[in-house]
């Protein structure tokens, strides 16, 4: 984690994003209910989710475009509420999925246009930096309309940087980029990680938020789990160890009986064993030991990693599955 | 609430920007003023000497109003729509930018443009009048009681329909749609005009006055009604 010192990403306490019970309905459509979370300073934090979960409809209600039906928040220190817009809006940058630049403008005069808007002192200065971080100072002069779909999303970085946002929303930033671009604007992203800025990511790529950021949140409607990647693994799945052996063992459940941290184990194949374990580090050596005592060779023997996509599917099959019922 | 000066040259200047680069713009810009210039013209040229008695107690000049009227209108109904259907709201919306200063902008930047094609065109109309018409046509069209109410209310024509135009544009999901409905909304407007000039309603100083006053009463409430029906969320959501 970069920058925080507490399990809910705050650093002594204080929030980047603070959001209590937020909810959104649309008439009878509920677009997200009952969410909760807080966000620390400099936190990379990803939101996930399928579509139609809610992740834009968030972003856009706590950008203070849409209004909240329920809950309360405090984004950059301001508390969500209609008289606050200008104020919140000042403190935060939304980068929305689409670029959304004006295509007929140079890309000098887009960001010209909105330096003004956010009133940036020295706008010509903050421009070139802003040109400079997203490595388009050479292309200042193009129509936006001439620019690569992975150029106009650096575009809307740039804009965005502008104006030095407290938290900068990224509402999906690569999709429709090709693996160079989103390359690209993943090394943009860490780079503003290394510069303190608040990062909240809404994406459906799972590995980029495994990747990029410090805790994440799933989200279907309401948030269905918040934490680091490596804890939603962990709560989810437990700890595993996987064994592969040259041979099968003959009596593997006589071999991983009272072995130190061993919970339990499950064939895996003729030469393969899938370990429950409370501690990996512990458990390895003793299971190659008695593996190895036991007289057959170990072949391999390594954590089974759950990916962010095995607990991101759990998570959202369930909550298909439970809808079907 | 005070309104930042800086937030609306932004916009003001984007929107002129964006105007002269684009092509259905420019040309409706250039195309409707001729049609209102041409007919006149080719009228007055075929006048004989003798009509001028009559002509002195006509205001035809004012049809010219028609430009002022229309033009803003198909201007201003891209104002917004324009924006949401490039995908440009949502960022511009994002910044601290007030609802009414967003709208002022786009007011400004409709009527700069809208107001200077009112008057060039009048301007080579009344030149054209002054060098080829006959002498007696030329001095019965020239009167400077007409001139002054086209310069004055050129600017508060196109200032309602604008209003129009805007109000009509945050409501709609078509910049083609839009553009014919605010066409559409500056008939009326279109008709008054025609009818004064050609005297159907009767000129006088005292209506003049009153029009000019009405004309500020319906742009300021032209201006709140359009604030009305900008509304960040629906825009954004697409909600209605």
């Amino acid at each position: 984690m970069n920058g925080q010192d507490g399990a809910d990403g705050t650093v002594g306490g204080a929030t980047a994003l603070s959001v209590r019970g937020l909810g959104k309905r649309f008439g009878d459509r509920i677009a997200f209910e009952d969410v909760s979370f807080e966000v620390g300073f400099g936190e990379v934090f990803g939101f996930l989710g399928p579509n139609g979960a809610g992740k834009t409809t968030i972003v856009r209600t706590l950008g203070a475009l849409i209004e909240p039906t329920s809950g309360s928040a405090t984004v950059a220190g301001v508390p969500l509420t209609p008289q606050n817009g200008v104020e919140l809006r000042r403190r935060i940058a939304v980068m929305p999925e689409s670029p959304g630049l004006y295509l007929r403008l140079s890309v000098t005069e887009n960001l010209s246009c909105f330096a003004d808007l956010y009133e940036v002192p020295d706008p010509r200065d903050r421009i070139e930096q802003a040109l400079r971080a997203v490595h388009l100072a050479d292309r200042s002069r193009d129509p936006c309309g001439t620019l690569s779909k992975g150029l106009r999303q650096r575009v809307a970085l740039a804009r965005a940087l502008l104006a030095n946002p407290e938290v900068l929303f990224l509402d999906e930033p690569t999709a429709g980029l090709d693996p160079a671009a989103i390359r690209d604007v993943h090394g943009l992203i860490h780079d503003l990680r290394k510069h303190g800025v608040t990062i909240f990511l809404t994406t459906h790529r799972l590995e980029e938020a495994e990747r990029l950021c410090d805790r994440v949140a799933i989200l279907n409607t309401t948030l269905r789990t918040i934490g680091r990647p490596d804890e939603l693994r962990d709560r989810l799945f437990g700890k595993t160890l996987m064994v592969r052996t040259l041979a099968p063992l003959p009596d593997p459940g006589r071999v991983f009986a009272g072995l130190a941290a061993v919970d339990g184990w499950h064939q895996d194949g003729p030469a393969g064993y899938v370990l429950s374990v409370s501690e990996p580090a512990i458990a390895a050596p003793a299971v190659t030991r008695a593996v190895v005592a036991a007289g057959i060779d170990v072949r391999s023997i390594s954590d089974s990693r759950h990916s962010l996509e095995d607990v991101y599917l759990e998570l959202i099959g369930a909550d298909g599955e439970a809808s079907r019922r | 609430m005070s309104m930042s000066t800086r937030r609306i040259r932004a916009i003001f200047i984007k929107e002129l920007r964006e105007y002269c680069r684009n092509g259905s713009i420019v040309a409706a810009m250039a195309v409707i003023p001729c049609i209102f210039l041409i007919q006149p013209l080719i009228q007055v040229f075929a006048l004989p000497a003798s009509a001028s008695i009559q002509l002195r107690h006509e205001n035809s000049l004012l049809y010219l109003l028609a430009i002022p009227a229309i033009v803003p209108a198909l201007v201003a109904a891209y104002a917004v729509v324009g924006e949401r259907e490039q995908g440009t709201l949502e960022p511009t919306l994002t910044t601290p930018i007030r609802r009414d200063e967003f709208l002022l902008a786009k007011a400004l930047a409709s009527l700069a443009p809208s107001v200077v094609v009112a008057y060039a065109v009048y301007a080579v109309f009344l030149a054209c009048v002054a060098l080829f018409a006959p002498e007696a046509v030329a001095s019965a069209l020239l009167r400077w009681p007409e001139i002054i109410a086209q310069v004055l209310f050129t600017p508060l024509i196109a200032a309602w329909s604008i209003w129009i135009g805007i109000g009509i544009s945050a409501r709609s999901n078509d910049i083609r749609v839009a553009q014919q409905l605010g066409a559409l909304a500056s008939l009326p407007t279109v008709a008054v005009t025609s009818l004064i000039a050609f005297n159907v309603i009767h000129a006088t100083l005292g209506v003049a006055l009153a029009a000019a006053a009405l004309l500020l009463l319906v742009d300021a409430l032209g201006w709140r009604a359009a604030s009305a029906t900008f509304n960040r969320e629906q825009l954004i959501a697409g909600t209605r």
